[in-house]
């Protein structure tokens, strides 16, 4: 699907449009609010926005839905970012003593960037991505998305593509949202298998035994391995990749490695010549202990999630909003459905100018948008509520939108028990 | 607590049942009267304890046998408790402190420092740190029975789990822990714990995590233990810092209070002398001649790409600061290198300037940053992919630092000397290796554990060696290049000035021993 050409110099106008008719207010507001079970929970988040000329302003917080939707209009922002709920409403910060104004609870969040995988994907670098790199991305969401259910029994996660180079994570569960900086840290450190900056050559060291998740993580890695690391980054075919690989080899079985894979006929395919050096060396090496795991080691390497602990570790972190506008690309940061999650192409992510000039084309179907309207009749309260729902969904913006209402349904199950018990406590019937 | 002057007075039958164990949690404060003396010998043994716990904690694997036969020794000679069977021949054992006096000094002596140690985020996050370590130490040499009788004692319940989810997860729990065998798994209970109360154990991947519970082994319950009185510690310092003008208004305590959460940083660094006195040309030659590895690094790695990532701004950064830029200088040299590279200088002006007077104190909540010590180098904020931050001889491959040295002219024999000492883990002797080896010194005068240090020892040693007295009292500092050694602040001087009378002969002691550390 093509995207309209996006020209940031349109963003002023575009932008408005899209507060105006397309941002998707009241499910963000539905979100955010959790159910209202918590006094003050929207009226005490942070809000940053990055308006016109890089001017940035921290602190902004709103007593509801409709005073966030005004102050959007007004100020435009190019960029908005979520911060943490804290003990006071963050736009009276100042009034507050010093000291006394603390961020509380904040919802868990991780953030892959592409550029961290720069040392091996050889396709692209920095800022630039393509179908073949982004399938870092997806093997990430698969391994994470995993280990923060199954694991540590997370439920509620919303992955969002960050609108240029990565995905967000924001986990939503109630018992995340009260984790300490302490517990942060810490489920980010047991998610990271790959350490060190320039000057580790070798940045993953496995040691028996393999804890369950490593093994978890491996199977996921090595679903994608031939395809994504043998065949689409080709790091066995040119001689500078091939060196970094054997950068990763333990000195004992370099040179049979190397042998293997350098004499491998070139009818067989890489991924055959991948297993024969790796089986020969692992033979050799049946009897050493050390480096059994080398091949492993550099699947990983080459394929494991790269996160920023920082990120993750502080409760007050601000963190890019979904649904929110990448100034550089313009795509919008859309919610990801995992069920889609291999599928998912960010190039084809829509675009503010997309969706703006979406709206502006004729209505497509007829009658099934009349049913759905008088529907919404019933249950919506006011006609430019209605208006907004019939003019997202129009855009490409729609798909995304509807799964945000599903991941919301499934969120509010957990806050209508909270309900329930609060108003037992209270003995209101 | 009551203060009557020099008189001691013990209440006995409560205090015996209180100092039965040999490890508590701290959780009822001492309720005796003290003599001032003894108040203020228990507070600074418990600081040079701590500090010797810091020290170890970097040089040594945490209970390795190194480890504990040196914390041993130092528990012993300060009269703290210790594990008998750790000496063998003991013989001050006869005619020292007894049991109960060593545990009732270990009481009281935790209790006053949590006062002196409440006041900011970083003196809490430095105590707590030497306080865990040092219960891990103690609790580590108890008795199994004992460890069991400890957690009834405190409260510690957690659920078992059935014989049957046992045998479902004995492969997992075998394959996530390297002390559990399909042995323990059979003979031992697991306990099913939150995962929120075994962080440590988390972090490092050590245990079976499922659905947000950890699975442990009645042997592994001490990391539980652990966090528990890391909690605990918190929360009660946090209650402690709100009951603190109290403690204040008694004019006997606060100069000493006061004097012992300095001491234990010794040198910060954050009070910027001879700010101004280095022009930005030289800098170049200085990072050759008398930085630091780390910062040597950063330097040439800032030259090279024209940009540093986040943590390597804010270390290079601050130890420029600290080396007496001042921050118009900063300014000037960031910019002017970040321009050479892919940032215009409006885009530096924007995104980048804001981060350096932040640095100097000029933004945000103002707070007047402190440059990095080789400690919080060395354990926090892991470089990755891109960074140049750390230190290079904890952060860097062996490989890559066998090559660097060589590349900065070390000689063979030095390089394979720094290397013994990197693989035994003594991050900053190996610095300090490299110290003596570049500056043609047979040993170092110095301990070394702050990148700042480094470089005014070394520019001691360029400048001929010129020993500054001591300037106790005086508020002013002189402001010759050869900066002043010691470990004297502004702050430490004025309160040893408006000390008691008997209180500056004791902070001199102190000052003493941190000299010499």
């Amino acid at each position: 699907m093509p995207s309209s050409g996006y020209d940031a110099a349109c963003l002023p106008d575009l932008l408005p449009l899209y507060y105006r008719r397309l941002f998707p207010f009241a499910q963000y507001h539905r979100w955010l609010n959790y159910g209202g079970v918590q006094k003050n929970y929207f009226q005490n988040r942070e809000f940053s926005f990055t308006l016109k000329d890089d001017i940035y302003v921290r602190y902004q917080s709103f007593s509801t839905q409709t005073e966030l939707e005004k102050e959007m209009l007004k100020m435009n922002p190019y960029k908005i970012d979520v911060g943490a709920i804290y003990s006071h409403r963050p736009n009276q910060h100042n009034t507050v003593k010093s000291g006394t104004f603390q961020a509380l609870e904040k919802e868990l969040v991780f953030d892959i960037d592409m550029t961290d995988y720069d040392d091996v994907r050889s396709c692209c670098s920095a800022a630039e991505i393509c179908s073949k790199c982004w399938t870092l991305m997806t093997i990430a969401v698969h391994i994470l998305d995993r280990a923060l259910r199954d694991d540590f029994g997370f439920q509620h996660l919303l992955w969002v593509y960050s609108g240029r180079r990565g995905v967000h994570c924001w986990v939503c569960d109630e018992a995340a949202r009260k984790l300490s900086v302490a517990a942060r840290s810490a489920v980010a450190e047991y998610l990271s298998l790959v350490k060190g900056g320039d000057e580790t050559v070798k940045k993953v060291v496995l040691t028996d035994p393999l804890h369950p998740f490593i093994r978890e993580s491996l199977a996921v890695v090595e679903r994608y391995f031939p395809q994504y690391a043998l065949h689409e980054q080709e790091i066995l075919s040119r001689k500078e990749s091939v060196d970094k690989v054997l950068a990763l080899v333990p000195e004992d079985i370099l040179f049979l490695f190397q042998c293997c894979i350098y004499e491998g006929n070139k009818a067989c395919s890489r991924a055959s010549r991948w297993k024969l050096a790796v089986i020969r060396s692992l033979c050799l090496q049946a009897t050493a202990k050390k480096g059994q795991h080398f091949e492993k080691e550099i699947m990983l390497q080459y394929c494991y999630p790269r996160l920023d602990v920082n990120v993750s570790k502080g409760v007050n972190h601000l963190l890019k909003s979904p649904f929110s506008v990448h100034p550089k690309t313009g795509r919008i940061s859309v919610p990801m459905d995992l069920e889609e999650l291999d599928t998912f192409d960010p190039l084809a992510v829509p675009t503010i100018s997309l969706i703006c000039e979406e709206l502006d084309r004729p209505r497509a179907a007829g009658g099934g948008e009349e049913s759905e309207d008088v529907k919404e009749k019933e249950n919506e309260k006011d006609a430019a509520e209605r208006r907004k729902i019939r003019d997202y969904k129009r855009t490409s913006l729609a798909k995304y939108v509807k799964y945000f209402d599903q991941f919301l349904d499934g969120l509010a199950l957990s806050w209508k028990g909270e309900l329930l018990k609060k108003s037992d406590l209270e003995k209101d019937f | 607590m009551q203060f009557s002057g020099r008189r001691r007075k013990v209440i006995t039958s409560p205090q015996v049942e209180l100092y039965g164990q040999a490890l508590q949690f701290y959780g009822q404060p001492p309720l005796e009267n003290m003599s001032l003396s003894e108040f203020e010998s228990f507070a600074v043994d418990r600081l040079k304890l701590l500090k010797t716990i810091e020290n170890l904690g970097v040089s040594y694997v945490k209970l390795s046998d190194d480890y504990k036969r040196k914390l041993d020794n130092e528990s012993r000679n300060l009269n703290f408790p210790y594990r008998p069977d750790a000496v063998p021949d003991d013989r001050k054992s006869q005619v020292g402190p007894s049991e109960y006096e060593k545990r009732r000094k270990d009481h009281i002596s935790h209790f006053i420092l949590r006062l002196a140690y409440c006041q900011t985020e970083d003196l809490r996050r430095w105590f707590i740190q030497q306080e865990v370590d040092l219960f891990r130490y103690r609790f580590n040499g108890l008795q199994p029975k004992q460890k069991v009788e400890f957690l009834h004692k405190n409260n510690l319940q957690y659920d078992t789990i059935s014989v049957e989810e046992k045998k479902t997860l004995q492969d997992k729990l075998v394959n996530s822990s390297h002390n559990v065998s399909g042995i323990t798994v059979e003979d031992q209970d697991f306990y099913k714990v939150p995962f929120q109360d075994a962080l440590d154990l988390v972090r490092t991947r050590k245990v079976y995590l499922k659905a947000g519970y950890v699975y442990i082994p009645h042997q592994d319950i001490v990391a539980i233990v652990l966090n528990d009185f890391r909690t605990r510690l918190s929360k009660a310092l946090a209650l402690t810092a709100r009951s603190l003008p109290a403690v204040h208004s008694d004019e006997r305590l606060q100069p000493l209070l006061n004097h012992l959460s300095h001491a234990y940083v010794g040198q910060d660094y954050s009070i910027q002398k001879n700010v101004g006195k280095i022009s930005l040309e030289q800098i170049d030659s200085l990072s050759v001649k008398s930085f630091p590895l780390c910062m040597r690094q950063l330097h040439q790695a800032l030259r090279d790409s024209h940009h540093l990532r986040h943590g390597g701004r804010m270390q290079y950064g601050l130890f420029l600061k600290g080396i007496g830029l001042s921050l118009e200088q900063a300014l000037q040299f960031w910019r002017s290198e970040f321009i050479r590279g892919k940032v215009d200088a409006d885009k530096f002006d924007k995104a980048y300037a804001y981060g350096i007077r932040h640095m100097f104190g000029k933004e945000g909540k103002r707070a007047d940053y402190t440059p990095y010590s080789c400690m919080k180098v060395i354990l926090s904020n892991l470089p990755s992919q891109g960074d140049h931050h750390g230190c290079p001889f904890r952060h860097s491959d062996p490989e890559l630092l066998k090559q660097k040295l060589q590349f900065y002219k070390v000689s063979p024999s030095g390089i394979s000397q720094i290397l013994e000492l990197v693989k035994g883990m003594h991050y900053q002797l190996a610095c300090q290796k490299y110290f003596e080896l570049t500056h043609s010194i047979e040993e170092a005068s110095f301990s070394l554990n702050h990148p700042n240090q480094y470089f005014i020892e070394s520019q001691r040693v360029l400048g001929g060696g010129k020993d500054i007295k001591r300037e106790v009292g005086t508020p002013q500092r002189s402001q010759e290049n050869s900066a002043a050694r010691g470990s004297t602040t502004d702050r430490e001087a004025a309160a040893a000035a408006n000390a008691a009378k008997d209180l500056p002969e004791m902070t001199e002691d102190l000052d003493s021993f941190f000299q010499d550390a």
